[in-house]
């Protein structure tokens, strides 16, 4: 592969990153392409641990939140003393923080792999959570702790004031905590990572200590998540007790399996999907998480590889140049899949509306811009038509998929190598 | 150094159970060493042992003068002994040239190194080229480890233990599952592979064993009961009487 | 001083044999399946809120015998339709399907009763004071509790060691991959054993709800106890379970019952020495004992205190 198009990704990518707040130039549109970025450098975090090391953290977030929690601090320390320490370099104090505790807790978890570390990660979790609302001023109890980023010593000029200025910050250590974490992938640390996944036992015979690899790997992925940790700290300018606990755990892990945890950029997809359904979904929907839980089973049953997995799915094809022959087959299972989609779609919301909602706002409400009553009957008799026939029909169109599959397997076969 | 391998009343028990019942073997440098026996007489259960992967309940073992017994395997790994396993123990989603690469990486010294590209690492990556042109495997550099055949899988198992310049080197029923063929290159990759080195072989395949081995140790029920050179093992009669029945091969 | 130890024990006994009614099934789920069911607290809860509406329509008792059962059926759907699927993708993705389904669980319960403590009231025929020591009574419900925690436990050593149903699950305990292989039909086996699971911890639920709260976070309160309880008794082991749980329920139970702190020992200079550690009381840090407990056999004894088996 030539040196051109080794780095046109990592172009493109930069080049995303810079014009996307021109794209997109809304206030809470760029709040949320800064939340985009901070996330993607936490989800890579996390795969480190889960894609490469094949290690199932439940407790990742508490790297994340000792980074922002020490971030913070530091912002106010130096606000105080007036030290011309500028704000770009707060990121590194985070860094340095999740660097720590990932040493500090990894000299325990790493100790055991698979199910053992999971639950040893789930608890230490909790504790470090449950420690939080103890030790009320480093972790500022229920109202968190928080910072003006503004007042630090000017970078250049710049104050970091602005959503836009602060976004650019954010999008700079993103470009460098990606390419450094892609570099790591292409060490012999990042091989055996790898290696330690597929056959930790085998690793051992070749001369490497399984644990020592995971350990490091958890050292390293406390770091990066540390720095994420700090970008959401510069970010919100305020750190709660909320970064720290099971739920920050719980969206991390969803958005590296939903991206897809053994493709490099699965994550990167995940985050940014995960955020924009953050930010959008709970202002259309006050079901959101339900949909979010849902959404992980999914990809759970039907592709465990994440989305950036099932792409990956087709590169055979592509090579091939036997993508197309797909098509007809995709079309065809589309319709009942979103017809299948929308009525589920109905009978959540309707159900939520009048579960949660009708007591105090009456049964009148709206789904895709279609007014309602949910005392009626017939909403939900057609969300449950939609669904069930949207299923059944999928099931008779779904065989076409798998033949499609299988002819053009078998054509990109025929080719000559 | 007059011995690479020596074990001196080696046993191992497992609960009551034991299985090892105190084992003595000097296997000299560059010696190829077969050890033959029924099934269950603990073949396996000695190069678990050796290998670190077991510890074991008394005796001593020593590597080339050093005492092995209680370290872990990557420490006896570090020291030059290394293992090929029964069951192929390969990284399964991992291409063939990475299986290779992943076993050279610590004896070339890189240890943990996450600040150097691997993909720029030349000794590296000729040793690993090496090591595929010998066993055949060449060809297959980019396919993942998990779809080759199994004789392929095998030569690959063989190819890791290799990797890392073991100077000792431990086949566990290389040949198992082989059809004649496959077993006959086989025999000649092991051969051309353990030049110069020292090896110590499990094999229950009469004919690979008389072909390569220089002497051969037959382990019944826990304890040797003969060690010797091929011809005078083949007319040893606590031997025929223990292992190879009356038809003597 | 007495009267707080007898209580305490009393209370931690409760408190741990309920864990243990919980760890049981979800030991034998994760020995027989190599799955850790995360969403096992779910189903304790789901005990809960089925006893709580049967409660209030028809009454304790027929909730008693219903719920149960109820959650056992859920189980055994989830198990059929859902674990089984992801059964053939490994562990992790069976891990992470429980887990998706415990958070959708507690999301659902949400919308259907709200995210407040639902007023599931112990029953009026058990609705008076067993005993009186000193200054204090003790409930009878909590009796109750203990009596159905105890019969469970009887009933699953009789199960285990006198039928042949438990002489497979026992042997499953460490041997899973043998049973399977000796012909029993398996997958009817992992449902029912799945669902089995589930209907101990809906039966826990069942009891538990009027004397602890029932609320929609109860499952992720319980839940990460009830792993700790799992990893220190040692994975696959129902004794270290049986010991972890009382362990762990003794234990917070007496701490949340001290209540002292650095400061009453040390005076008040300790919160300038310790900072917020040491106006903290031993009953703030009770929540979180089981947590150090975790980290200390960790520490020490990897594998747990009974435990053989990795994952």
């Amino acid at each position: 592969m030539s040196a051109l198009a080794k780095l046109t990704p990592w172009i493109v990518f930069a080049i995303l990153l810079a014009i996307a707040p021109y794209i997109f130039t809304s206030g809470t549109s760029r709040t949320m392409l800064s939340i985009m970025a901070l996330s993607i450098v936490f989800a890579l975090s996390y795969n480190m641990l889960l894609g490469q090391t094949g290690l199932l953290s439940f407790g990742h977030a508490v790297y994340y939140g000792l980074g922002g929690f020490v971030a913070i601090h530091v912002m106010n320390t130096i606000i105080r003393n007036k030290y011309a320490i500028p704000l770009p370099v707060i990121p590194i104090i985070g860094g340095a923080a999740g660097l720590f505790f990932g040493v500090i807790f990894g000299s325990v978890s790493t100790r055991r792999a698979g199910t053992t570390f999971s639950m040893i990660s789930l608890g230490l979790g909790e504790l470090v959570a449950s420690s939080a609302l103890i030790l009320r001023t480093f972790f500022g109890g229920e109202e968190g702790i928080t910072a003006n980023r503004a007042r630090l010593a000017p970078f250049f000029g710049y104050k970091f004031g602005s959503q836009i200025e602060v976004y650019y910050l954010i999008a700079c250590w993103c470009l460098v905590c990606v390419v450094a974490m892609y570099a790591i992938t292409r060490t012999p640390f990042g091989r055996m990572c790898n290696a330690v996944r597929e056959n930790p036992e085998r690793a051992e015979f070749v001369g490497y200590s399984a644990r020592m690899v995971r350990f490091i790997a958890f050292s390293l992925a406390g770091l990066f998540a540390g720095i994420a940790g700090a970008l959401a700290a510069l970010n919100f300018e305020i750190m709660n007790t909320q970064s720290i606990g099971a739920v920050q755990s719980g969206l991390v892990l969803l958005m590296t399996f939903v991206g897809g945890a053994g493709v490099f950029i699965g994550p990167i997809i995940g985050a940014v999907l995960v955020a924009y359904l953050q930010v959008t979904l709970s202002d259309i929907t006050g079901a959101w998480q339900l949909y979010f839980g849902l959404l992980f089973i999914v990809v759970v049953m039907y592709s465990p590889g994440g989305i950036a997995g099932w792409l990956a799915l087709h590169e055979p094809l592509y090579r091939g140049r036997q993508l197309t022959k797909l098509v007809p087959a995709y079309a065809m299972n589309a319709v009942p899949l979103i017809v299948m989609i929308a009525g589920g779609i109905l009978l959540i919301e309707l159900a939520y509306w009048a579960l949660v909602k009708s007591e105090t706002e009456g049964p009148e409400t709206s789904v895709f811009r279609i007014a309602m009553n949910t005392n009626s009957v017939w909403p939900w008799i057609a969300a449950v038509i939609l669904f069930l026939g949207g299923a059944f029909a999928l099931r008779r169109t779904w065989p076409r998929v798998q033949d499609a599959w299988g002819s053009a397997l078998a054509r990109v076969r025929e080719q000559p190598a | 150094m007059t011995t690479a391998l020596s074990l001196q009343n080696v046993t191992k028990s497992f609960g009551a159970m034991e299985i090892i019942r105190g084992v003595t073997l000097d296997v000299p440098p560059g010696e190829r060493h077969a050890v033959i026996g029924p099934n269950g007489a603990g073949k396996s259960t000695l190069f678990n042992l050796i290998s670190g992967r077991f510890g074991i309940s008394s005796g001593s073992i020593r590597f080339e003068d050093q005492e092995i017994s209680g370290l872990t395997p990557y420490e006896i790994n570090r020291r030059g002994l290394s293992r090929s396993f029964q069951v192929t123990n390969i990284f399964p989603r991992l291409s063939v040239y990475e299986n290779i690469r992943c076993a050279v990486l610590w004896s070339l010294g890189y240890k943990y190194s996450f600040w150097r590209g691997v993909d720029g690492l030349v000794d590296a990556r000729e040793r690993s080229e090496d090591i595929m042109e010998r066993i055949g495997l060449a060809a297959r550099r980019r396919d993942q480890a998990g779809v080759l055949t199994y004789a392929e899988q095998r030569a690959l198992e063989i190819g890791i233990t290799i990797a890392g310049g073991a100077r000792v080197i431990l086949l566990d029923e290389p040949m198992a599952g082989m059809s004649r063929s496959e077993t006959e290159h086989a025999v000649a990759l092991v051969r051309k592979v353990t030049e110069g080195k020292t090896l110590l072989m499990v094999e229950h395949d009469m004919g690979v064993v008389f072909g390569i081995a220089d002497r051969i140790s037959v382990l019944v029920y826990g304890k040797i009961i003969a060690s010797d050179t091929p011809q005078r093992i083949r007319e040893n009669a606590a031997v025929k009487e223990a292992y190879l029945g009356e038809a003597a091969h | 001083m007495l009267e707080i130890i007898i209580f305490s024990t009393l209370n931690g006994t409760l408190y741990g044999m309920v864990l243990f009614m919980l760890a049981s099934g979800l030991t034998l789920i994760f020995s027989m399946m190599g799955v850790l069911n995360f969403a096992h607290a779910s189903f304790y809860m789901l005990g809960a809120y089925f006893g709580y509406e049967i409660s209030r329509r028809i009454g304790f008792w027929p909730a008693f015998l219903v719920a149960p059962i109820l959650v056992g059926v859920v189980g055994a759907l989830v198990e059929r339709f859902g674990l089984r699927r992801v059964h053939r993708f490994g562990h992790v993705p069976e891990l992470l399907f429980t887990f998706g389904l415990a958070f959708v669980i507690e999301e659902i319960v949400q919308m259907i009763w709200g995210k407040l403590p639902v007023d599931y009231r112990v029953p009026p025929s058990l609705d008076f004071t067993a005993f009186r020591l000193f200054d204090t009574t003790y409930p009878a419900y909590k009796m109750f509790m203990l009596l159905v925690a105890i019969g469970m436990f009887v009933a699953l050593l009789v199960v285990l060691n006198k039928t042949r149903v438990g002489l497979i699950i026992q042997a499953s305990l460490t041997h899973p991959h043998t049973v399977a292989m000796l012909g029993h039909d398996v997958p009817t086996v992992f449902m029912a054993v799945f669902g089995a699971g589930s209907a101990l911890a809906g039966l826990a639920g069942v009891i538990a709800g009027p004397a602890f709260v029932t609320q929609p976070a109860m499952a992720a309160l319980l839940g990460p106890i009830l792993f700790v309880v799992i990893v220190v008794g040692g994975l696959g082991s129902l004794a270290g379970a049986f010991v972890a749980s009382l362990l762990i329920g003794l234990v917070q139970t007496f701490a949340v019952a001290i209540n002292g702190s650095l400061s009453d020992l040390v005076g008040p200079g300790a919160a300038d020495w310790f900072g917020d550690l040491g106006t903290v009381t031993v009953a703030q840090i009770a929540p979180i004992i089981p947590y150090f407990l975790l980290v200390l056999v960790l520490i020490i004894k990897p594998t747990g205190l009974f435990g053989t088996r990795e994952s």
